[in-house]
């Protein structure tokens, strides 16, 4: 594996071993890294800029730290994988692959982020998040741990709002502040918990050495579009 | 209750039943296997029975049936009310901005002619250029060590006519509808935009004329589909419906629709209103230069606005947020559904807005830092040579492309029921619309237009297209006001 100094070795020398095994040292703000890579593997060292990950097409990107604003934007495949917490719009209009955040997400993660038979989204954050999360969501899986703030709310404000398919999964008992009457909330059935959370838990907690039965502990809560208040039916068409 | 137009046949009829057979709408029903039966207000008027009745024995009129006149609210007005207080639903219909008193500019612009002092040049006799390149200038000359020049160019987009054609997304029009428009852009040496519902993997081939659109939704935006394309639009905003997202009917989101832009079936599909990784200038250029970092900064980058009130300053901000091009879409831009209200009020006529932003961007001396593309409502090529004069580098257009493939402008996309077979997704509609006969038409109009472009030019004594660009002592207006005048930066006739 060969170790690049962000600092030092230029960024069209690091863009040509994008796709190989590789780590960068000394971030500190450079955006763009990883920018519609399509395989590969990036271990970064400090804290990388805006726009991490953007349009990613496949590969892996951890972070040995925080992340800033826009990362995983319009990603389609892959996985990034962020050690620390990460800044505003994160995974905005995701298409497929897979984001991991073990500690908290800003504002706007995961808006309008979609699904379409094997391409299916999947964000899971470790801890909590601000407001604004999954809006819009027309597809895939959200999942909010809020490891270690078990009686906190782990969600902002405006949860889900105007999502329209996906699903938003909370591990707590509370109903997020101000949820949408265009929004149903369940509890999550053992059942359904094994089935669908239980895997993606198991590779969150694998790929931070967490675990398993801590993350999956205590009940979840699931947030879905209430199919019978669709968008259609706010119009009267001349 | 909701009737606007009357279905008459007269006695020519020969009973072949077609006009039923041709109607999507269910205004026009056949009855015991034989005879006809009209559903007045399921009309509207889209002249496809009409079209197709061997005949002529079909009308279709207004319904001379009013409410009582009144001064203030009209017949439309009353029936609007009709239709929220049974529904309580947002008004909502597609096309251009309709039946507001907001001039059309354009009438009101005339064009200049050579006479005597200099000669008019003949384009059947004399080459007439109108390839126009659209992108960043570079700021100077620069060479090596040795003098010779080096290649500093940005990417750029070359046009054999400055006539492209509008974003238009899949899903809001049939793949046919593409097809024609990318086989078409081909042939003419010009460029389709895909509009903000992604790319069919068909479409690929036409990669050298395609400009795919980033909007809100981000539906079917991904590393390929960047790459297909010769230019990347980021879409903020279409004059249709200045601040607020798109809106695909259920209806539309069916088979590959639904695959493209990767959402339910049968599902409404909704475009937020703005881009939520985008709140500032400096947003959008940090999503600029994601794209370039994406695209290796080999291809331009499109920002699209909706005209409002302070486009200056917007256009501005764009400029110097890297984008290579600003497109700008005026008041009468169309969309195939909007909210009724927001279409026809929300936004700016497309002559003050371009006027307004090539002076700006002027004073500002950034004009060459990005070139210009105008829509919303471009009918004919004198429209496209007024816009080019008052500052445009190219224009677009969308309604019109729709028009050569038959559309006439019945204003029912969001039905989803097109009867022509443009926008909708029915199987048994699409394919009304052949798409190399519709190529071939889309041709013949910009070819035309061209060739008219090239007269008018011709007669003003000019021989470059981008001799003409912000050309405005070019124009002189009528019916208008010295603020309109100041705005347009241009002289009354006569002065």
């Amino acid at each position: 594996m060969r170790t690049f100094d962000i600092r030092k070795d230029s960024w069209d020398t690091i863009r040509k071993h994008e796709n190989e095994n590789i780590t960068i040292t000394g971030c500190l703000g450079e955006r763009y890294i990883g920018c519609g890579m399509k395989d590969g593997t990036i271990h970064i060292e400090g804290t990388p800029g805006n726009a991490l990950a953007a349009y990613l097409d496949g590969g892996t990107i951890y972070v040995d730290g925080n992340a800033q604003d826009a990362t995983a934007d319009t990603m389609n495949a892959g996985l990034v994988a962020i050690k620390g917490s990460a800044g505003d719009a994160l995974a905005y209009g995701m298409r497929g692959g897979k984001v991991y955040v073990l500690g908290d997400a800003g504002y706007r993660a995961g808006v309008h982020m979609k699904a379409y038979e094997e391409n299916k989204s999947i964000l899971v954050i470790g801890g909590r998040t601000g407001s604004f999360l999954g809006e819009y969501l027309a597809g895939g899986i959200i999942v909010v741990l809020g490891l270690g703030d078990e009686d906190e709310d782990i969600t902002g404000y405006f949860c889900g709002n105007g999502m329209y398919a996906g699903t938003i999964y909370l591990r707590t008992n509370k109903t997020p502040l101000n949820l949408s009457d265009k929004l149903v909330k369940r509890e999550v059935t053992e059942e359904e918990k094994n089935r669908v959370l239980h895997p993606i838990i198991s590779d969150f907690a694998s790929v931070f050495s967490l675990s398993l039965e801590h993350c999956l502990s205590s009940s979840f809560i699931a947030i879905e579009a209430d199919k019978s208040k669709t968008y259609s039916q706010l119009y009267a068409a001349v | 209750m909701n009737r606007r137009y009357r279905i008459r046949k007269d006695d020519s009829c020969i009973s072949c039943l077609r006009c039923a057979r041709e109607c999507s709408f269910g205004a026009i029903e056949i009855n015991n296997g034989n005879t006809l039966s009209f559903k007045h207000d399921k009309c509207v008027d889209c002249q496809r029975c009409v079209s197709f009745c061997p005949t002529g024995a079909i009308y279709i009129t207004e319904d001379e049936n009013r409410f009582r006149t009144n001064s203030v609210f009209s017949d439309n007005d009353i029936k609007e009310i009709l239709l929220q207080a049974e529904t309580g639903g947002v008004l909502l219909s597609s096309m251009g901005a309709a039946g507001s008193n907001v001039p059309i500019y354009f009438d009101k612009l005339l064009l200049n002619a050579s006479q005597v002092t200099n000669p008019s040049i003949d384009p059947l006799r004399e080459p007439m250029e109108t390839a126009v390149f659209l992108g960043q200038r570079p700021e100077g000359i620069e060479r090596d060590k040795d003098g010779s020049l080096i290649d500093n160019l940005p990417p750029h987009l070359e046009l054999k006519t400055p006539i492209m054609f509008s974003a238009m997304s899949y899903g809001a029009i049939s793949l046919n509808v593409h097809k024609a428009l990318a086989m078409a852009a081909e042939t003419l040496g010009t460029y389709w935009n895909t509009g903000e519902g992604g790319l069919h993997g068909s479409l690929y081939p036409y990669k050298k004329n395609t400009i795919v659109q980033v909007a809100s939704g981000r539906f079917g935006v991904h590393e390929t589909y960047l790459n297909t394309a010769s230019a990347i639009e980021i879409k903020i905003g279409q004059g249709a419906k200045p601040g607020i997202g798109g809106h695909l009917t259920g209806k539309k989101i069916i088979g590959d629709v639904s695959k493209t832009r990767m959402v339910p079936e049968g599902l409404d599909a909704i475009s937020p209103a703005p881009h939520h990784d985008i709140y500032s200038i400096e947003d959008l250029a940090q999503l600029v230069m994601s794209i370039k970092e994406a695209t290796d900064y080999k291809k331009p980058v499109i920002v699209k606005v909706a005209a409002v009130h302070n486009i200056a300053p917007i256009a501005s901000g764009i400029a110097r947020s890297g984008a290579d091009i600003i497109s700008i879409d005026g008041y009468r831009g169309g969309t195939g559904a909007a909210p009724k209200r927001i279409r026809d009020n929300v936004g700016i006529p497309i002559e003050f807005a371009l006027a307004a932003v090539d002076q700006r961007l002027r004073e500002e001396r950034i004009r060459d830092r990005v070139s210009i593309i105008a829509s919303g409502g471009i009918r004919n090529s004198a429209d496209a040579i007024k816009a080019i004069a008052i500052g445009a580098d190219a224009v677009s257009i969308g309604t019109a492309a729709l028009c050569a493939l038959g559309c006439h402008i019945c204003a029912s996309c969001h039905t989803g029921k097109c009867a022509w077979g443009l926008a909708t997704q029915d199987p048994e509609l699409t394919k009304r619309l052949d798409p190399e006969k519709g190529a071939e038409k889309l041709v013949n109009l910009v070819n035309a237009w061209t060739r008219e472009m090239k007269e008018i030019m011709g007669g003003m004594g000019i021989n470059s297209i981008e001799a003409l660009r912000g050309n405005r002592s070019a124009l002189r207006g009528v019916d208008l006001n010295v603020k309109e005048l100041e705005i347009l930066g241009i002289k009354y006739a006569g002065e």
